[in-house]
Formats: C-alpha cells, sequence, structure tokens
C-alpha cells in the first residue's frame, strides 16, 4: 500500500518537474547545463560524474571553475520544488549571475558529493587552479596532481612552471613534473633521465611513482617469451609455494585441477549407490585410504576425472616456467627505475631506522615520565605505593577539571601543570602522613594498603567523572607533527613529552644532589636513625620525599591525559609497567629509572618491527626479557655500590 | 617435650573439617537438586566457585602468611589450571556436536574431518581453524587432568627455581611474580597463544556426555567436589605448616639468613612450598572455572593476585582458617554489594548506591584492617579463645623470639 | 471410585485455573535485565545504552506499562569483563527472574553470555553490529550483520572512493576477527590481490598508534590508493584518530571507515582534524525524520543535558524495546516462547524512515547509511539504501554460505542448505 502510494507521488513528481523546469527557463547557461545533469549533479557518484565534468569543462562558462570548487566544498543545494541549483548562503545566490534569490530555505536540500567525487572535481580543477593567483589553489591543484596523476597534466604543469613566484609551490612543481616525466615521458631517454633524477627522492609519491613503472603480473609459458620485459623468474618451491604454482597452472588451463578433500568427499558422495561407492562400502569409508582408494574406481569407471597426484603435478610444474613480467615493455626504463627504486628503498630503510628510534625514545619518555615519580618513593624511599598510578590519573583529572573552567587550551594547560602538582603533591602528603608513616616497617603491607587506597581513589573517580573518557585536548601549537622528511615524523606532544621528561630528570637530579633537601632525603633513606640524630627530622624528609614524588606523578598525569586518554582506568594501565622500569633501572637511582626506561621502550618497539601486527608480543617478550634480566641482574642496570647500597 | 599429634596440633583444621561437612549437608539439603529450592542453582555456583577460591586462599596463605613470599601471582596457577580443564571441555563438547551433525552426511567422516571441524568450531571465532599446537592432549581428559598439575607446577618450579636461586626477596619477589602474571595474561591475550585470546574459553558449564542432567545437579556435584578439595587442601597444607618443616618455614619468613646459617638449604623449602602451592591453586582453578562458565586472559591478569592478597590479609595471615575465611567473606560481599544486593542509602542529598560506592568501601577497608588490625578477622577467634594478644613486631628479631611454635596462630614468647 | 473422579476433577479444574492465571497475569512488576559496561574499556560506550533503557523503560511505564504491570529495569555491571558478564546474566534471569535483557556491545561479552541464555531459555537483545555466523534461538540481533554494514562499506570504498589497497585496523577479538575474514574474502572475490590487505590486531585499550599509523601511511608507496577499514573498538579510538590528526593524514589521502565510531566516542575527541573521515551504521544522529526528532528531544530532555548525542546501537535498543513490547502485547505473556515467536515478522518505524522488520532468523532488516565526520563530531549522511535484511551466515566465506537461519520454518539456527540438515540448535561460543 505504502509502496504503491509512493509509486504514485514519484511518478506525479516527475510528471510536475518538466513543468517546473519550463516556468524556470529565465535560468543561466551554467544552470541550464546543471539541469541537464541534474540527479547527477544532486547526488553525484565517482564512477557516474566524468560526462557531468566533462561537460562542464567543455561549456568554457567562466563559472565553472568557481562552480566546482562551491560544489565540492558542499555549497551546494537544490530547491526540493523545482530542481534549480543554488549556492547556500541567507540567502541562496544563484549559480550564474550570483545574486540573491528569494526562497523558502525549508525546501532546500543540501548537495553531498562524497570524497571521490571530489577528488574527481579536483582533478578536473586542475587546469584553472596551475596558475591561479591565489596560492592555495595552486597548491590544491599540486595535492589534485599528487594524489591522481594524468598523463595529460605535464604540459600545463611544465608551462606554469614559468609564472610560478612561490618558490616553495616552485619546488613542488619541479617535483611533479619530474614524476610526472618519469612516468608519462614522450621518449625513452626522457623517461630515464627523469626516472634518474628522482632516485634522490624519499617520499612516498616518489615511491609510488617507481613501483607503478615496476608494476609486474604473473606469467606461466612453457618458455619464457622473447617478448615480455621479464622481472624475474620464480623457482618452484622457493619464489612461490607448489600449490600456489600448480593453482597458476591450473588458472592458465594449462593443467587440470587438483581435487581437495571436499571435493573427493563430494564426488563419493554423489556416487553412492547400493550402499556402496566404486565396490567400498559406504561405511568404510571413514578413512582417507579408503576413500581415495574408491575414488580411483570412480575415476577408472569414469564417473570423476581422474585423481591428480602428486606425481603428476610435479611433471606438470617441471615443464613450465614462472615468471613476473613487467607492465612497461621498455627495458632501459624499468632498469632505470628498479635501480633508483633501490638506491630510495635503502635510504627509505635507513630514515625507517631514524623513525623507529625516534618513536622508541618517545615511549621510553612516557615510560619515564610515569615511572619517575615512583623512582623517589619507591627508588629512594623504598615504599611501594600501588596508588602511583591513581596518582597519574588525579593529574589527569585536574588538567580535564581546569580545561572545563578555562576554555583557553594554552592557559589551561600553563594553570594546569602547577595545579596538578599542587593537588597530587597534597594527595601524596595526606596518604604519607596517615597510612605509610605507619607502615615503613612493614614494606609488603604498604604495597597492600596502598592498593586498597588505589581501588578506593579509582572508584571515587568513576563516581565523580563517570566511567567515560574525558576528553584532555592539547593546545593548537601542540597538534600535528616534526616532519623532517616524508618517512621521520613525530607527533608535537611527542616531543612535548620527551621535553618534560629532560626537564624532570634535571630537576630531580638538581634537587637530590646538590639542594639542602637532596641531601637530607638522602641521609633519611640510607639511615633514618643516624640522620635524625644529626638534627633532621626524618618525619618531614619523607613526608616532603613524598609529596615531591606523588606531584610529579600529577604533572605526569596531565602529559599522558593530552597524548592518550583520561579515564580512571588510566594509572592501572602504567602502574606495573612503571614498577618494572624502575626495578630493571636498578632501585635507588633516577639514572637507573632513566636506563630502565630507555631499555624497554627501545625493546618494545625493537620487538615491535619485527613482528608489527601483533603489538602484545611486544610487550609479553619484554616482560619476560624483564624477568629473565632481573635473574641475572638483581639490582638492575645501574646498581648501587658501597654504602649506598644499604645492605 | 612430649610430641604432639596433628590434631590436636591443628584444632582448627578438626573445626574446619567440621564446619565444612555442616555446611556442605546444609546446602544440600537446601538445593534445587534435592527438590528443595531455598537454595537457586546459581547461589550454589556461587557457593562452590567460593570455595575454589578459599582453596586459592590457603594456599596463598602458606606461601605469604608463613612462609613470607608475597606471591602476586599466584592467580596466574589458578588460571592455567582453568585453562587446561577448558580446553578438554571445549574440545570434548564440540567432538560430540560435530560427530553428531557429520554423522548426517551420507558419507561417514574420517577422524581427521572430525578433528578439523572441532578446530572449525572452536576457532571460528578467532577467523581460525587451525589446532595449535599446545592442543596436543586436548581429546584426552586425563591427559589434560594431568596437564591441570603439571602445567601450574612446572611453571611455579621454573619460575621458583628462578627467583629463589639468584635470592631476590621480599617487593622484589612480588613485582617479579606480578610480571609473570602480567605476561601470562598478555601471552594469553595474544590470538597466537592458541587459546582463542581475548575471548578465552567459554560454555565450559555444559560436561561433554552429560548434557541430560540438570545444571542443578550438576552445580551441586561441583559444590562437593570443590567442598572435598578444599577440605583435603586445609589437611594439607595443615600438615606441611605444623611440625619440624613449619618451623623451618616460619623460620625462614622471620629471617632468612638466619635459617640458612643454621645449615637448612631455604632455597628449596621455599620452592617447595612456592611449587606445591601453584599446583593446588591449578587444582582449584580447575574446579572453579567449570562453575564460572567462562575464562579468558582476564582471570590471570594482575589486578586477581592482588585480590587474592587482600582476601588473606583480611582474613588475617598466618593461620589457615583466617585466610579462608577473608576469601569467603571478601568475594561474598564483593558479589552481593555489586549486583544490587544491598539496599541504597538516602542521606538526603545524596543517595549512596552500594554499587558505586562498594570498591571505596573495600579499599578503605582494606588500609584500616592493614593499619589497624593486622592480624585480620583470625584476630577476632583470638579474643573468643581468650589468646593473648601477639606483640607487634617491630624490628629485628632476638634469639629469645624463635619462629617455632606449637600452638597455631600464636607466637611462642 | 466416584470420590476419586471427583477428586481427580477438581484436580484437574484447579490444574486448568493455575494455568489460566499464569497466562493471563503476568508477575507484577515486569523485569527488564540491562547488562551494559558501566566501568572498564567498553564503558565509554555502554553507558549511554544503560541510560537509553532507562529512558524507555520510564516512557513505557508513563505510558501504562505492559500488561497493566509498571516496568522495572535490574540494572548490573559487568565491567567489561567477559566471565562477569556470564556470571551477571545467571544472576539476572535465575535470581531477579527477568523476563527479557538488553546487553552486550562487544561480541566476546554476548559470546559469555550465550550459553548461560541458551540453558536458562532467556530472551536477549544485543544492539550493536556484529560480525554474523551466528543466530542464537534465545537473542534478538537488533544492531547490523555484516552485509548491513560491512558489505556496504566496502563497496562504498571500492566503487566510490577508488580504494585499491586495505589496511583492516582492529581490535583483537570476535567481531574484527570474524569481520575482518568476511572482508578479506569479499575483496579477494572483488579482485583486490592478498599483499594488498594488511591486517593488524591491536589489544583493547591501545594507546601508541604511532607506529601503525605511520605503516599505513608507508602502505601508499606503489601508488595504490589506500583506505583503513576501523573496527577499533571502545576507548582505544580515542588514540588512534589523535594520531591521525597528528600525522596529519587527511580522508582525501587515506580515507578511514569506521564500524565501531559514533557520535558517542566522537563527542571525546577534537573532530577538526578528521573531517571527512566515514563512518558505516543504520543510524545517525542527523537523519532528518520527524520520529529522529522527537527521539533526540526525549533523550535530551531524560538526561538532562542537550550536549549529549545519539547513535546506532540506541536506535537498535528503541526499535528492540519497542518491537519487545508489541510481542508481548501481542501474545499476552512474557514468556520466552511465546514472546519469540511474536517477534517474527514484526514491524517497527526506523528512526532514518521506512520501517525495520524483525525477520525469522532473529535480524532485522534496516538500511544501510554512510557518513562523513563533520567538524562538530556530528556525520554528513552521504549515502544510503533501500533496508537491507540481515544475513545471519555470510555469504563470502565459503564454510558459511551454505548455511541459513529460519526458527519460524526449520526451527533451526544452523541449517545447512547443501546437506538440508540441521547442524546445531545451539551456538558455538
Amino acid at each position: 500500500m505504502l509502496r504503491a502510494l509512493s509509486l504514485v507521488l514519484t511518478l506525479a513528481l516527475c510528471l510536475a518537474l518538466p513543468a517546473h523546469r519550463a516556468m524556470a527557463q529565465q535560468t543561466g547557461p551554467l544552470q541550464a547545463l546543471l539541469q541537464t545533469h541534474a540527479d547527477e549533479v544532486a547526488s553525484p557518484g565517482r564512477q557516474s560524474v566524468g560526462p557531468l565534468i566533462a561537460d562542464l569543462v567543455a561549456s568554457g562558462l567562466p563559472q565553472v571553475p568557481d562552480f566546482l570548487n562551491r560544489w565540492s566544498d558542499r555549497d551546494l543545494v537544490q530547491d526540493e520544488a523545482t530542481g534549480l541549483f543554488y549556492y547556500d548562503g541567507t540567502p541562496p545566490v544563484d549559480v550564474d549571475t550570483g545574486a540573491p534569490v528569494r526562497l523558502d530555505r525549508a525546501s532546500l536540500s543540501a548537495v553531498r558529493p562524497n570524497g571521490g567525487v571530489r577528488r574527481v572535481i579536483s582533478t578536473a580543477l586542475v587546469q584553472f587552479q596551475l596558475s591561479d593567483p591565489d596560492i592555495a589553489a595552486r597548491s590544491a591543484a599540486l595535492d589534485a596532481i599528487a594524489r591522481a596523476p594524468e598523463p595529460d597534466q605535464l604540459a600545463p604543469l611544465r608551462a606554469s612552471l614559468a609564472s610560478e613566484t612561490d618558490p616553495a609551490l616552485r619546488a613542488r612543481k619541479e617535483q611533479l613534473v619530474g614524476m610526472l616525466a618519469a612516468r608519462f615521458g614522450a621518449n625513452s631517454d626522457d623517461r630515464v633521465a627523469a626516472i634518474a633524477a628522482l632516485s634522490g627522492a624519499l617520499s612516498v609519491e616518489v615511491r609510488a611513482v617507481l613501483n607503478q613503472i615496476l608494476t609486474t603480473s604473473p606469467g606461466v609459458a612453457e618458455t619464457l617469451p622473447p617478448e615480455v620485459n621479464v622481472a624475474r623468474v620464480l623457482q618452484v618451491g622457493d619464489d612461490i609455494p607448489i600449490q600456489d604454482a600448480y593453482a597458476r597452472l591450473v588458472d592458465a588451463g594449462r593443467a587440470p585441477p587438483a581435487q581437495d578433500r571436499d571435493q573427493i568427499k563430494a564426488a563419493l558422495t554423489a556416487n553412492v549407490a547400493g550402499g556402496e561407492v566404486g565396490g567400498v562400502p559406504v561405511g568404510a569409508l571413514d578413512s582417507e585410504t579408503d576413500r581415495l582408494r574408491a575414488y580411483a574406481a570412480l575415476a577408472e569407471a569414469g564417473a570423476a576425472p581422474p585423481l591428480v597426484t602428486q606425481d603428476t603435478i610435479e611433471a606438470a610444474l617441471a615443464s613450465h616456467v614462472f615468471y613476473e613480467a613487467y607492465a612497461e615493455p621498455d627495458t632501459a626504463v624499468t632498469d632505470a627505475a628498479r635501480a633508483a627504486l633501490d638506491e630510495v628503498e635503502q635510504r627509505v630503510f635507513f630514515n625507517q631506522m631514524l623513525d623507529l628510534t625516534l618513536d622508541a625514545l618517545s615511549l621510553a619518555s612516557i615510560y619515564f615520565l610515569a615511572a619517575i615519580g615512583l623512582a623517589i618513593t619507591f627508588g629512594v624511599m623504598g615504599v611501594i605505593n600501588m596508588a602511583h598510578g591513581e596518582f597519574i590519573m588525579m593529574g589527569a583529572y585536574t588538567g580535564y577539571v581546569v580545561q572545563q573552567i578555562i576554555p583557553d587550551y594554552t592557559l589551561s594547560l600553563i594553570v594546569a601543570l602547577p595545579l596538578a602538582f599542587a593537588v597530587t603533591f597534597a594527595a601524596g602528603v595526606a596518604m604519607e602522613r596517615l597510612v605509610i608513616r605507619w607502615l615503613y616497617h612493614r614494606p609488603l603491607e604498604t604495597l597492600l594498603a596502598t592498593f586498597g587506597i588505589s581501588i578506593a581513589l579509582q572508584q571515587l573517580a568513576k563516581n565523580i567523572f563517570g566511567t567515560q573518557a574525558r576528553p584532555l585536548t592539547s593546545p593548537a601549537w601542540l597538534d600535528g607533527a616534526w616532519v623532517l622528511n616524508d618517512v621521520v615524523s613525530i607527533a608535537n606532544i611527542r616531543i612535548a613529552i620527551f621535553v618534560l621528561a629532560l626537564i624532570f630528570l634535571a630537576l630531580i637530579l638538581f634537587i637530590l644532589n646538590k639542594t639542602r633537601v637532596g641531601l637530607e632525603v638522602r641521609a633519611v633513606t640510607q639511615n633514618p636513625g643516624m640522620a635524625a640524630s644529626m638534627g633532621i627530622n626524618p618525619d618531614k624528609i619523607n613526608m616532603l620525599t613524598f609529596g615531591l614524588g606523588s606531584g610529579i606523578a600529577g604533572i605526569a598525569g596531565v602529559a599522558i591525559g593530552l597524548y592518550a586518554k583520561v579515564t580512571s582506568e588510566m594509572g592501572a594501565d602504567y602502574i606495573v609497567q612503571s614498577f618494572m622500569t624502575v626495578v630493571v633501572g636498578g632501585v635507588g637511582n633516577v639514572w637507573g629509572t632513566l636506563a630502565g626506561a630507555a631499555l624497554i621502550g627501545i625493546l618494545q618497539k625493537g620487538i615491535e618491527y619485527f613482528n608489527p601486527s601483533n603489538t602484545l608480543a611486544a610487550q609479553t617478550y619484554m616482560i619476560l626479557f624483564i624477568i629473565l634480566f632481573i635473574q641475572f641482574r638483581p639490582k638492575g642496570i645501574v646498581a648501587l655500590k658501597g654504602r649506598a647500597a644499604g645492605d | 617435650m612430649k610430641p604432639q599429634s596433628f590434631l590436636s596440633q591443628n584444632r582448627s583444621a578438626l573445626w574446619f573439617l567440621l564446619s565444612l561437612t555442616v555446611f556442605a549437608l546444609i546446602v544440600t539439603v537446601l538445593s534445587d537438586a534435592m527438590g528443595n529450592g531455598m537454595i537457586s542453582t546459581s547461589f550454589v555456583k556461587t557457593l562452590g566457585k567460593t570455595l575454589c577460591l578459599m582453596l586459592v586462599a590457603i594456599a596463598m596463605d602458606v606461601v605469604w602468611g608463613y612462609t613470607g613470599i608475597l606471591s602476586l601471582g599466584h592467580m596466574a596457577f589458578f588460571g592455567l589450571g582453568g585453562y587446561m580443564i577448558g580446553m578438554w571441555l571445549m574440545y570434548a563438547r564440540t567432538e560430540i556436536i560435530v560427530t553428531e551433525s557429520l554423522r548426517a552426511a551420507a558419507i561417514p567422516p574420517t577422524p581427521q574431518e572430525i578433528h578439523d571441524s572441532v578446530g572449525t568450531q572452536i576457532f571460528g571465532v578467532v577467523g581460525s581453524s587451525e589446532f595449535p599446537a599446545i592442543w596436543l592432549f586436548a581429546h584426552s581428559f586425563w591427559l589434560q587432568i594431568a596437564m591441570v598439575v603439571l602445567v601450574p607446577g612446572v611453571l611455579a618450579l621454573v619460575f621458583g627455581w628462578l627467583a629463589f636461586r639468584s635470592r631476590v626477596t621480599g617487593v622484589y619477589l612480588s613485582i617479579l611474580t606480578q610480571a609473570m602474571t602480567l605476561a601470562l595474561s598478555l601471552y594469553l591475550f595474544q590470538n597466537e597463544a592458541g587459546l582463542r585470546g581475548n575471548n578465552g574459553l567459554s560454555g565450559l558449564q555444559n560436561l561433554p556426555g552429560l548434557e541430560d542432567l540438570p545444571q542443578a545437579t550438576l552445580s551441586l556435584a561441583f559444590f562437593w567436589a570443590s567442598a572435598v578439595a578444599l577440605g583435603a587442601g586445609y589437611v594439607l597444607f595443615a600438615w606441611v605448616v605444623s611440625g619440624k618443616m613449619g618451623s623451618v618455614i616460619r623460620g625462614i619468613r622471620d629471617n632468612e639468613s638466619r635459617v640458612r646459617f643454621l645449615g637448612y638449604h631455604v632455597e628449596s623449602y621455599k620452592l617447595f612450598v612456592f611449587t606445591l602451592t601453584g599446583i593446588v591453586a591449578g587444582i582449584a582453578g580447575a574446579l572453579y572455572y567449570p562453575q564460572a562458565g567462562i575464562i579468558n586472559p582476564n582471570e590471570v591478569a594482575p589486578i586477581a593476585s592482588i585480590y587474592l592478597a587482600v582476601w588473606v590479609a583480611i582474613g588475617g595471615r598466618g593461620r589457615l582458617y583466617g585466610a579462608a575465611l577473608g576469601a569467603a567473606l571478601v568475594s561474598l560481599l564483593s558479589s552481593w554489594f555489586t549486583s544490587g544486593g544491598a539496599p541504597d542509602i538516602p542521606l538526603g542529598f545524596y543517595t549512596l548506591h552500594w554499587t558505586d560506592w562498594w570498591l571505596v568501601l573495600l579499599g578503605v577497608s582494606f588500609v584500616a584492617v592493614t593499619l589497624l588490625a593486622p592480624k585480620g578477622i583470625g584476630g577476632l577467634f583470638d579474643l573468643l579463645g581468650h589468646r593473648h594478644p601477639v606483640p607487634e613486631r617491630v624490628g629485628d628479631f632476638g634469639p629469645d623470639k624463635g619462629a617455632r611454635r606449637t600452638v597455631e596462630g600464636e607466637e611462642e614468647r | 471410585m466416584i470420590e476419586m473422579m471427583k477428586l481427580s476433577g477438581v484436580a484437574a479444574a484447579a490444574l486448568a485455573c493455575a494455568g489460566a492465571v499464569s497466562a493471563q497475569e503476568t508477575e507484577c512488576p515486569i523485569k527488564v535485565g540491562v547488562l551494559h559496561s558501566l566501568s572498564g574499556t567498553m564503558a565509554i560506550s555502554e553507558t549511554t545504552l544503560k541510560d537509553t533503557m532507562l529512558m524507555l523503560i520510564e516512557k513505557q511505564n508513563a505510558a501504562g506499562g505492559l500488561l497493566g504491570c509498571e516496568l522495572e529495569a535490574v540494572v548490573k555491571d559487568p565491567a567489561s569483563d567477559w566471565p562477569l558478564f556470564a556470571e551477571k546474566a545467571r544472576e539476572l534471569i535465575s535470581n531477579d527472574e527477568v523476563d527479557v535483557t538488553f546487553g552486550s556491545w562487544t561480541s566476546s561479552s554476548r559470546k559469555a553470555v550465550l550459553p548461560v541464555l541458551e540453558e536458562l531459555n532467556a530472551l536477549y537483545f544485543y544492539p550493536v553490529q556484529y560480525e554474523g555466523e551466528e543466530s542464537s534461538k534465545n537473542v534478538f540481533y537488533t544492531g547490523a550483520a555484516p552485509n548491513q554494514q560491512a558489505i556496504p562499506a566496502v563497496d562504498y570504498f571500492l566503487d566510490e572512493l577508488g580504494v585499491e589497497k586495505f589496511a583492516l585496523l582492529g581490535t583483537d577479538y570476535v567481531y574484527p576477527r570474524t569481520t575482518n575474514n568476511i572482508l578479506e574474502s569479499y575483496l579477494t572475490s572483488k579482485g583486490i590481490a592478498a599483499e594488498d590487505i594488511f591486517v593488524n590486531y591491536t589489544p583493547f585499550g591501545q594507546s601508541d598508534w604511532s607506529t601503525i599509523v605511520s605503516d599505513v601511511v608507508a602502505l601508499g608507496e606503489d601508488g595504490k590508493q589506500v583506505g583503513v577499514i576501523s573496527t577499533i573498538n571502545g576507548d582505544a579510538n580515542i588514540g588512534f584518530y589523535k594520531e591521525l590528526a597528528a600525522a596529519n593524514v587527511s580522508a582525501d589521502d587515506i580515507p578511514v571507515v569506521a564500524f565501531s565510531v559514533g557520535e558517542e566516542e566522537l563527542s571525546g575527541l577534537d573532530t577538526s582534524n578528521l573531517v571527512g573521515h566515514l563512518a558505516a551504521w543504520n543510524y545517525f544522529m542527523t537523519a532528518d525524520t520527524p520520529e529522529n526528532a522527537a527521539f533526540i528531544d526525549e533523550w535530551h530532555a531524560f538526561i538532562g543535558d542537550d550536549s549529549r548525542v545519539t547513535n546506532d546501537p540506541m536506535e537498535a535498543h528503541y526499535i528492540g524495546f519497542n518491537m519487545w513490547v508489541q510481542a508481548v502485547e501481542a501474545a499476552g505473556t512474557t514468556d520466552v516462547d511465546a514472546v519469540r515467536e511474536n517477534m517474527w515478522g514484526l514491524e517497527f518505524p526506523n528512526l532514518t524512515g521506512g520501517m525495520a522488520v524483525m525477520g525469522t532468523n532473529h535480524h532485522l532488516s534496516k538500511p544501510v547509511l554512510i557518513g562523513e565526520i563533520r567538524a562538530d563530531g556530528q556525520f554528513d549522511i552521504i549515502s544510503q539504501t533501500e533496508p537491507v535484511a540481515g544475513d545471519a551466515w555470510t555469504d563470502f566465506l565459503p564454510e558459511s554460505a551454505p548455511l541459513v537461519s529460519d526458527w519460524k520454518e526449520l526451527d533451526c539456527g544452523m541449517y545447512n542448505t547443501e546437506t538440508s540438515t540441521c547442524v546445531q540448535t545451539k551456538s558455538n561460543y
């Protein structure tokens, strides 16, 4: 019923539309052109939009570039009643004249070309934009070329080189000319020269150009055909598995398909007659050998294709040669491309290593930042604080709350860092006073008591802030990445964390080694009784030290929240890792923690590199390594010696 | 001093076994399986699971309360035991289903076909169909039962040997055991480990071949099996911690070096206790997970082992019944509070939902127990029995206070 | 003898009476279980669904309840922990005696609950898009099956964006594993070579994405258009999108289509750098229908916050709950078997227009929408299909192609059409 109704409605609309169009005959040439493709303009598809764009470009109307731009930017609306197109705005404007139109906005529906269509549009726009006075338009044109290189872009691009004033864009244009020339150059020499010039580059685009020149397709023949440009000949068994090779033969129609277990079973099932198949009773077909026997009998009788045995497969493979052939027929070009690509790839490899090192350093600095507070409370004071992770979380939530109050991200960050320190410092001092002080002689029980605090704090955070992850947005100047080249880049926020970690390292080393408080801290941790006799108040020093360690955790929390997420469970993600960082590095020494974090970060990224599709494996093996490492160096990388070791 | 009999030295064992039997009988009589329906099947399951947790808590008490090794990894052995039995349960149940459905085909299946389809059914959820090597014994009940004991045992033995050999003690050992259980859980989380990664093994409550038996009967059977295991475990550990062996391990707890100087091979004692408790934890896990129905790597995450330590601490270290009570009390209370069993408290301006505040209460009470009542719930029994409070242990022990004792739950003065 | 006959007659009458009573008068109140994680890594997605259920129940009560009874929500928190899902489901069904349960987000949690449901014959509504390959007698799947989300999205990638090389990134659990398996098989059938499909799995809550993002960028080195299909779940998405934005990967270079990221997940993010990336769902908040406007208003009124968003699984619960209400009214009881039979063929209006129909394979027929992320965290709907019937067993994997599910005619969720046998009536866990 409903369907019928909608059918009627559609019909009525169809009938009505031409009438409207007729009424709107007073429209400009572009509108008229658009109306001939109205459906395509309203809901374009990447594969079907071509004729429309070709028509638009061919019309030579001056409004076309502007129209394409605004269409692509989703600035176009369609009046549902008349089917006419307008540019969006209050009021909407006519596509031809730019004059405002009085229309009911409710009847307008937005036209939204999808990403694929927008790419087609931007390719079409290239010719209008290459010499556009607006730099942004020129740069958009170059991006479009880079995304979808076409042979016919080469000439206009070359032509636009001369008039280019912006040095950066000029360089980019030259690069693109080189890339286009390598692929679509007029003759072999031109292309080889262009390819040779590309070998110094590193970018994904250049690699794409070279790889596309070097596209291969698999082939199989009895002898190598002389006319193809062979990339390499494949050795069956080494370069290509036997099964795959045979499958290629089958695909090429040069061998009968081999039967697998299911096919044999299907053939047997199809030929069950009188409780037996090929003379074998059905009940006996529960083993492979009996099934093969029955199948052989079937094949003999002609009821099934003969069994392809291992011998026939090997014979077929031996009489054929498998190869990969370049799509490009010119050997000179492919040789040059191969040489250039090898050179590029070698450089890419080195840069990837560099990138990996940067990632590893960044991970190490995150671990270090998470663990450095612990290095003080656990490493120096020997207090196991399982709630350390929750101090990190408190810091991150402090950052979140500050951001709710102060909307300016930079300012809020400046406020949040010291505030997070203050909040967690206070929390640390309170915890030391109320709980840890009573347990200095019972380190294992400190572990459990602080664990109790940890679960209580986690749940409190859930009750206050909810269980959802909360946004902690970094200021704009921390967005984006520091791009060294096309391979090596690192997010700014990670650099900031790295710098923050370095600052803390310096700060803590300074406090511990160069200040009076540091001296007292070291004295109290080595021998509280003796320190007390020397006029140091161990209670006060312990309190301050613990507060310091906790406060640093708070700042780390802000940093970690900026880079990852703020949830009530974020602390738990870092706590075990942090303890291991401290233990591996060597307790009682900030340098040790640094070494531990570096070891863990580099190791984890290293393992990840060899097994990129399994991040967990890296973590697992890293922990196993740590367990073994502690067996052989129980005191960690940087072990304290002499009296400082304490035992 | 005249030799004392085992039971007179461990009066608590007798009482414990007695109360356990009475408890089990009461539960049986009131259960659904007996047609009484006072205790629902799911609560029988909860009680059965609690008994398993009590067993692993006792094991933990022997390691921590008696030997002084705060292991934060014993739930790893518990989980491994569960995985081992789970592999057989999944394999056998799936095999029955597969054989049934393949029998419908025109041609009888080959053993290889059955094996392959079982693989497809089990590993379909992780997008694979191949049996990993560790499933080698999964087809056989007895071999897999052997694995329940062997796998946790061997892991405990190897890990313990490595750790004790290099004299890692105290807090470092705790962190090391925590690293072990973290590594295990991360390993199991990987699909490559061959135990269905994050999904774990599920449907374990359906015993293969016993589909017709109602869950009420099954859960009661598991309840009894857990009770028997708990009783046996209690007697076993009571025996381990009594007599000369008990003196040595308590000595190790109080001062390892002195015991070593006395000529005892401390590492062997520690290794024995660590491995034995690991095995018992594995058995407890093998009984627990068929009642829970599902096991996944989260179960061996470090937090589980920390909770185990929490139970023992709340129950009271250094006495087996304390650990058992602590585990029962905290885990039952936890499930009561988190399932919304406790009534909300309206405070006028704010309504206190226990589901939200239970963990806060648990955490705070845990701190309170550690600070104010280090002897835990077990300490209450001292009040009952008019025992003298044990002086706070601070600093080194002099030669006058040895670790030997003849009466449970009390240091000799 | 006569005495006895009398007696038996009385007994029979009493029995009949009891039967009638139990058929007509359902025990009040009718309890509705809600089993969504309110803590842990999935809380980001699931907490909202709990609130949605509370809203729907409140609304139903305001409209006079059901069968003359008040509805009562029983909420449990399984804390993103699969074993806890099984335990809480058992509690709900056997202790709280709920009549129906709405719950789960991840497939792992659904698989954990399944054996309990099938053992106790309970009714469960699962509101999230999932990997298919399952049809339980006790579960109604109101989210999308692969052919209602993943396959259309891949078609869009192939046809509209011209993607030639695919990176399938997922969290390591059932849904991404199975979906990616189906997609790999589908892509191969569309002529994409195996080496042009890059698959990567990360653990729940993954936060270090830099290496993976740079690996994906490097995929473009052979000049093919790269597209990312993301089945990353929960709060790991935050780190992933932050890293994408930091690496300046624009949707024009490498489009990302996500199957688990909706309005709710994006609300924790600054989306200005993510404009143009895609998501495929059966519902977007920007859908322009009066039903949707009313639903959003109700939601804002209930939650007391006009900035809260709506998303696809909320619509699924909305449809599922209302269908259940209709089925209970039709059956006159909350009895599981009666309600199930009344569910088949029920229709209820989608929030995106048109009618959702519950099939006998326990899947809905719904339209598929593809949206592009806007700077305000909402989606521009750029493609909407006709309603597609959910297919429990995908046609793109050889082993499940011959399988169908039909609980009405075949009384089987896993029926092999080649051998004409019911493979099994219970599900694989």
